[in-house]
């Protein structure tokens, strides 16, 4: 039996507190309001035929807004089978802020953004920053710490990941 | 009557180690453990780790011995992407070009994400008496700056404080009406407070774990996200680092990423791996008008200022014994695996920012040698480290040099007769009286045995104990060696020996100074065991092999033993002989130091030829010699001198870094003993570490962690056995069984 790269990165997570939910792009509702703790913001996925703005999410929070939300959604990619990581990338869209002030990410993920490896990663990340990308983050489980006496999540970033894979895309 | 200048006497360290050891010792054991347990863990995992890791360093060498050109070319780059960049001189410097960037911003409050080179050049200090307000947003940094402490880890500051001492520190510190207890209130007390300054915040300060000067791209490597809010709220980035960070490309990245979370605390990888190349596309976010959109979607107005820091780096650059120290990527595995770092933590390690394992070359080349002096003795030289450290770091090495250094700086007026006399070697006279009698052990060996029983019967006589104790630090506490009349060597040479009827191989079996004057019988059995395997043995005169003088930083009386011993073996090894050696911290300098105290290749004949002695028993049995010639716990003769057939085994820390623990377990297990091995990176003793008082305390809670895993039920009725003569010793101590080196339980003439 060989394992499909979808596997092998949901293997790598397991040690950690991500919830990871697969469906495909019809079945997105559900799956995506069922990650949703309100109040909800998030950046517009790179996806056709999927728009954040049909859900209960705000596209372009107030000040407030980001400082009250509790889930931020994102789009998250290339994806690093070896590790569960996810890297997150930002333009001119506050995708940072999205991803780290609220308690909850939820990191969409094309199923056929999955790599081997993090030098996989690295390289595509190589030709994204060449081409005028500033931001990147590689994520793996939430924001954590060691630093108060025991392990936390939850420290300056989220406390919970949600991970949805679009396995059509 | 002080020891060196600048350094605190004999008596002031002791009293300074023991303070440690009750107040911060036990909090950094809890938390240093589970960074060293799991860098074993995730390194065992790992297919790739030496690829890596071999990787690593080639790209740090690389990019060290371009660093000028690096230089270069991320002032171009960085610039090209609308950033400013500035190389600092030294901390001085540094801190004022920062603090006028600040002025120039107009800038009231500054949040900073965790950079150990803004500790280095005290920036913060210089800040706030530009009347900035600073917040240290990193949860470790953010407790040292509140409990105003210096930092005791090089990548995890905060480990001597307990979640108990941070509790009653935030309570009484933010006056709490509902005081924290748990690390998750605690947690999320100091994130929601520091949210609030990082909203209002005019500049963000990071560090940077690594620059890649082909894009200007910085990599940060985090857990708590702190990094990017602070650099990506505010408009204006401001990066503090080293020159050393910068590497030639992003497609060197990987080998660094795959490593430093493993090595640092056992994580497959760190939650956060920021990507940079400032100034970044993110819009400014805006706090200020709470009703109005956070972010002016589509535009950015930032600024970004790379700060490169000198401060004696590109001297260490030009510094043959230092330079390796700019290779370092401070993941902290080196004071995770020092045995004396886990029982007293970085404060004990002097420094004025870098405490512990390759710190001694960072404080060294910053803030100049006195800065590392002070606690230097703390390295062994047991190089577990070796093994931790990512980039292949020779860390013992820069530490030798360093105490090297310090001794050759020391006081010369500070003349003394009775040690005089007992120590022939080259090295300044300023040198600490210790530091001389311990390296000339040789020479006092032989002495011993030619005033034996004399020698031993000085060594209970209190008034002189006392006088040892109070004139070269020898701890009085510690039983003395037992110094043997007959030698080794001449037991060997007067015995009726037997050639092997079927010699299969022709070793020398290497007189170390301690089984040649002390550990006698172990040589003996050594030699039965040969014979009875079919070795044609010999045992010429040989110096002792240096070990003794390096460990006390006396590079060129090491270089002159390594020389004696070379001359000596070259002429059998020349023949075909093998060398074979029973004190594993000989070996480890044979295969080890002498490359760089020999000159050219000199070194490369004994290397190549020299087997520990039970690596060498395995290697015979591997190539068909008889089991049944070593004493088995079924033999007849096996009862004898108390021998079980359950074996408690220590290794020697050096032997395990040579990977050569496990060809005792195996002979042993051959043999048919049951073996469990000891879990402890160092004994404790570490060649005379554990003789000298001022370090009584710390050897002994360094071997309390030994003593505790052979008492246990499982452990408490095995027959101890121990590679190293240090070991041993410390053992005696430690146990009230006796213990004895494997050899011996092998002997068939026992």
């Amino acid at each position: 039996m060989t394992t499909t790269p979808v596997d092998a990165f949901e293997q790598s997570l397991a040690d950690l507190p991500v919830r990871i939910r697969r469906t495909a792009t019809d079945d997105l509702d559900e799956t995506l309001e069922a990650c949703l703790d309100p109040p909800t913001i998030g950046v517009a996925l790179p996806f056709d035929d999927i728009s954040l703005a049909d859900y209960p999410i705000t596209l372009n929070p107030t000040g407030e807004e980001l400082l009250a939300a509790s889930t931020g959604v994102t789009a998250g990619g290339p994806a690093i089978a070896e590790y569960g990581s996810i890297v997150v990338t930002s333009r001119f869209d506050g995708t940072e802020h999205t991803s780290l002030y609220p308690d909850k990410h939820v990191i969409v993920l094309a199923a056929s953004d999955i790599v081997p490896t993090l030098a996989n990663a690295i390289s595509e990340l190589e030709e994204a920053i060449d081409d005028g990308l500033t931001s990147a983050v590689i994520t793996t489980g939430p924001s954590a710490t060691a630093d108060m006496g025991a392990p936390v999540y939850g420290a300056h970033g989220p406390e919970e990941v949600d991970v949805i894979i679009l396995t059509d895309r | 009557m002080t020891d060196q200048p600048n350094q605190l006497t004999r008596r002031e360290k002791t009293a300074k180690i023991r303070h440690l050891l009750e107040t911060e010792g036990e909090t950094v054991h809890e938390t240093v453990t589970p960074f060293n347990e799991g860098r074993y863990r995730r390194y065992a995992e790992m297919d790739d780790l030496e690829e890596y890791r071999a990787e690593a360093r080639r790209i740090q060498k690389d990019a060290i011995d371009r660093l000028p050109e690096l230089i270069e070319q991320v002032r171009d780059t960085v610039t090209e992407n609308g950033g400013s960049v500035y190389l600092a001189e030294d901390a001085a410097d540094a801190r004022r070009h920062v603090t006028e960037i600040a002025e120039s911003k107009g800038a009231e409050r500054v949040v900073k994400a965790k950079s150990m080179t803004t500790e280095e050049i005290e920036l913060n200090d210089a800040l706030e008496a530009a009347d900035l307000d600073v917040w240290e947003t990193d949860l470790a940094e953010f407790v040292l700056q509140i409990a105003e402490e210096e930092p005791s880890h090089i990548a995890s500051p905060a480990i001597h404080k307990s979640r108990e001492e941070i509790a009653a520190l935030f309570n009484a510190h933010f006056d709490l009406d509902e005081p924290l207890q748990t690390p998750e209130e605690l947690t999320s007390f100091a994130r929601e407070y520091l949210l609030d300054r990082i909203t209002t915040a005019d500049i963000g300060v990071s560090g940077a774990n690594f620059i890649a000067a082909d894009t200007g791209t910085l990599a940060l490597i985090t857990n708590e996200g702190n990094a990017r809010k602070c650099l990506v709220t505010p408009d204006t980035h401001v990066a503090v680092a080293g020159v050393e960070k910068l590497i030639p490309t992003i497609a060197d990245l990987p080998p660094f990423l795959n490593l430093i979370g493993p090595a640092g605390a056992g994580q497959d990888i760190t939650a956060y791996v920021s990507l940079f190349r400032p100034p970044v596309d993110s819009p400014v976010a805006d706090f200020s008008e709470p009703n109005e959109p956070a972010f002016d979607v589509g535009n950015s107005d930032r600024s970004f200022h790379l700060v490169l820091v000198d401060n004696g780096r590109m001297a260490m650059r030009e510094d043959e014994a230092l330079r390796e120290t700019l290779y370092c990527i401070r993941c902290g595995a080196c004071a995770n695996s020092c045995a004396n770092f886990q029982q007293v933590g970085g404060h004990a390690f002097g420094g004025e920012t870098y405490s512990g394992g390759i710190a001694t070359g960072w404080e060294a080349g910053v803030h100049g040698e006195e800065s590392a002096a002070e606690f230097n003795d703390l390295c062994t030289g047991c190089s577990r480290c070796v093994d931790a450290c990512p980039v292949n770091i020779d860390i013992p090495w820069i530490n030798t040099v360093v105490r090297d250094r310090i001794n050759h700086g020391a006081d010369t007026s500070a003349f003394d007769h009775l040690v005089d006399g007992l120590t022939p070697d080259d090295e300044p006279t300023g040198i600490d009286r210790s530091k001389r009698l311990f390296g000339n052990f040789e020479t006092l060996a032989k002495w011993g045995s030619r005033t034996a029983p004399l020698s031993n019967t000085i060594a209970d006589v209190s008034v002189l104990r006392s006088a040892l104790d109070r004139v070269a630090g020898v701890e009085r506490e510690r039983e003395l060696p037992r110094f043997q009349r007959e030698t080794f060597r001449a037991w060997f040479e007067a015995r009726d020996a037997v050639e092997p009827s079927d010699t299969v191989r022709e070793a020398v079996l290497y007189p170390d100074v301690y089984t040649n004057h002390v550990q006698v019988d172990r040589g003996k059995a050594a030699v039965r065991v040969l014979e009875a395997l079919d070795v044609d043995v010999t045992v010429p005169d040989v110096p002792s092999s240096g070990r003794a003088p390096l460990s006390q930083g006396m590079i060129d009386t090491a270089s002159s033993h390594a020389r004696g011993v070379h001359a000596a073996l070259a002429p059998d090894i020349g023949d075909g002989r093998d060398v074979v050696v029973i004190e594993p911290s000989d070996l480890a300098m044979f295969q080890g130091e002498y490359e760089r105290l020999l000159p050219g290749d000199a070194h490369e004949p004994l290397a190549e030829n020299s087997y520990e002695l039970l690596e060498y028993v395995f290697g015979l049995l591997e190539n068909g010699a008889e089991t049944s010639a070593l004493c088995g716990p079924d033999d007849r003769i096996a009862a004898r001198g108390d021998i079980g057939t359950e074996i408690a085994y220590h290794s020697h820390c050096q032997q395990r870094t040579l990977g050569l623990e496990g060809h005792t377990v195996a002979v042993l297990e051959r043999a048919g003993y049951d073996v469990v091995t000891s879990d402890v990176e160092c004994c404790g003793m570490a060649g005379s570490f554990g003789y000298k008082s001022e370090y009584y305390d710390l050897s002994m809670a360094v071997g309390d962690v030994l003593r505790e895993q052979f008492t246990e039920p499982e452990t408490e009725d095995r027959t101890v056995v121990a590679s190293g003569t240090s070991c041993l010793d410390q053992l005696d101590s430690l146990l009230e069984r006796p213990s004895r080196h494997p050899i011996q339980v092998l002997d068939p003439g026992r």
